[in-house]
């Protein structure tokens, strides 16, 4: 499975291989436990953050100069566990660089801080996973569904969730 | 006005003095069913509530049950002003997740038809954009010749708009005899044409009046919002995915990129404009420098074999049967692939877990986020503008719903 599962020294070993990277010299030097794993994969570094981390680290990756966020989307990793696994996708315009964050969200406690302090373009995908997974953000300024209808029951694209819909 | 029956998503008047406005889903300047919900003083818009989700397809859901080649059809359906940007996009992600190289010919025609289709999607745009704010004639224009790029779509891929001509490792087929010299006669034709409907608008008064200073977006408030495409540009951003991180062969290509540093609505029409005018560059020089070669990858686990190939070798067959009743396995793990649309960085996430269907698709589609901007441009501004900032940022529902 891809899930990020990969090894401690695995993760050192990326650090140690891209420590001049800017990301990673930030969080190391203002987050050193923020970081739980890392990934470089197919030109692309992943940088699994300590759930209750990822608001500072938004922030000290934008200071960085990682100042546009493309994305946030999640990935159910059902019936895995921890099962959720949210993607945040940060682009640098000045370093033409992007990195990924990915934070392992349980099942039990499907909830993680909103970065809508740091972007606000975080607000509408936020609400997308909250609509279509059922993952909370504290702190959204407007938690409510965006693309289904506000009665609608449950959330399609977790994986237990059929195709074609309940009967 | 607060307990609407049929609209769950209400806004409450925060004064007695103000009032609800629906705007939509039917409005026809809301180009498809976008639902703004308008807190008005008067003619003064105070706040502005997008709803949106009426188009809502569930194709991420779809690509999930699917195999990997038989979602570029899917992704059509996101943009349906865009296809083949959606299929290039896709098509590049699963590629990088498979390490696939793809033959020099295939960038290129991958290419001329980017930016055919950008051309396509800038000329509704402008008809539709001129049309809203009281410019019928425009509309008309556009649309002769986005007809003539709709017949080329037509010729090539056997479809007008869902035209899902880009394949996984390549182009499904080599294009017809006289494509390319059809293709080249309409581009010579097109910048004459530009020239025309700048004549209409351009120098327009009535045009000027409703755009110059309308729909204001700072570059700041831009960048927080997630803006791409060309209303970041028209806030002062020098960027453009083409140029700044090349995919498909753009670094091979030479072409400006337009900024402009007024923040507005003509700013965004004046930047489109030069857009296109590019487009018509980068398709000339991807028709002139087109290299010869094959247009698919050499994968034969991948990509389905010529159909000659097929019925004479036994080999082929069965790389045939086995694609199109197991499809492919993708190795795992997950990658974002990010293209330059007509509309801004349009962006898809593939997860693969290491079987033949995709384990999660997402796209990230640019008019999603640009439309968190619509507040920010239109408050305290007349409801009439409203209208010409929802036309500037180009919408299309079908990719913010998916």
């Amino acid at each position: 499975m891809g899930l990020v599962t990969d090894t401690a020294e695995n993760k050192d070993a990326v650090l140690a291989a891209r420590a001049d990277h800017r990301a990673i010299l930030a969080l190391t030097e203002h987050l050193p436990n923020a970081i739980l794993n890392a990934k470089f994969d197919r030109g692309e570094l992943t940088l699994t953050i300590a759930r209750e981390s990822i608001l500072a680290a938004c922030q000290t990756v934008q200071a960085a100069g990682y100042n546009f966020l493309a994305d946030v989307t999640c990935v159910d990793w059902y019936p895995n566990q921890p099962r959720f696994q949210l993607s945040y996708h940060i682009l640098s315009h000045s370093l033409k660089q992007r990195i990924r964050f990915a934070v392992l969200v349980e099942e039990s406690d499907p909830s993680v801080d909103s970065i809508t302090g740091v972007w606000p373009a975080a607000n509408f995908y936020e609400r997308e996973v909250f609509d279509l997974f059922g993952v909370r953000f504290g702190g959204h300024p407007n938690l409510r569904r965006i693309l289904l209808p506000e009665d609608f029951h449950g959330n399609p694209l977790r994986k237990d969730f059929p195709v074609e819909g309940y009967r | 006005m607060g307990n609407l029956l049929t609209a769950p998503m209400t806004v409450d008047s925060s004064e007695d003095r103000t009032m609800i406005l629906n705007m939509g889903p039917q409005h026809p300047s809301t180009h498809g069913v976008l639902r703004l919900v308008l807190e008005i003083d008067g003619e003064v818009v105070v706040r502005v509530a997008p709803d949106i989700g009426f188009l809502h397809t569930g194709i991420e859901k779809t690509c999930e049950a699917k195999f990997y080649q038989q979602a570029v059809p899917l992704t059509d359906r996101i943009d349906y002003l865009s296809p083949m940007h959606n299929n290039l996009c896709y098509c590049l992600a699963v590629e990088k997740l498979l390490q696939l190289e793809i033959p020099e010919r295939a960038q290129w025609i991958r290419v001329l038809l980017s930016e055919l289709t950008r051309l396509n999607s800038h000329l509704v745009w402008l008809g539709t954009h001129a049309m809203d704010l009281g410019a019928l004639t425009v509309f008309l224009y556009c649309f002769r010749e986005r007809e003539q790029i709709l017949r080329l779509f037509d010729d090539l891929a056997g479809q007008r708009m869902m035209t899902s001509y880009f394949r996984i490792g390549g182009v499904s087929l080599e294009p017809p005899l006289d494509f390319y010299n059809r293709t080249r006669a309409f581009l010579k034709t097109l910048p004459e044409k530009i020239d025309e409907y700048e004549n209409l608008l351009t120098g327009n008064r009535i045009f000027i009046n409703r755009t110059k200073g309308v729909g204001l977006l700072s570059r700041e408030d831009a960048i927080s919002l997630g803006v791409t495409g060309p209303p970041l540009r028209a806030s002062g951003v020098d960027w453009d995915l083409r140029r700044d991180m090349p995919y498909s062969g753009y670094e091979k290509f030479q072409f400006k990129v337009p900024v402009s540093t007024d923040c507005d609505v003509w700013a965004r029409y004046v930047l489109r404009v030069q857009e296109m005018r590019e487009s018509v560059k980068i398709a000339t020089q991807a028709l002139d420098g087109l290299p010869q070669g094959p247009i698919k990858a050499d994968a034969p686990k991948i990509v389905l074999p010529d159909r000659e190939a097929m019925k004479t070798q036994m080999e082929a067959l069965i790389h045939h049967f086995k694609i199109v009743t197991e499809g492919f396995a993708v190795p795992a793990g997950e990658v974002y692939q990010a293209i330059e649309s007509s509309r801004g960085e349009m962006g898809y996430y593939v997860v693969s877990d290491g079987t033949a269907k995709p384990y999660r698709v997402h796209m990230r589609n640019p008019t999603f986020a640009t439309l968190q901007a619509i507040e920010k441009m239109c408050v305290s501004r007349l409801i009439a503008d409203v209208v010409a900032a929802v036309g500037s940022i180009d919408i299309v529902l079908g990719e913010i719903d998916r």
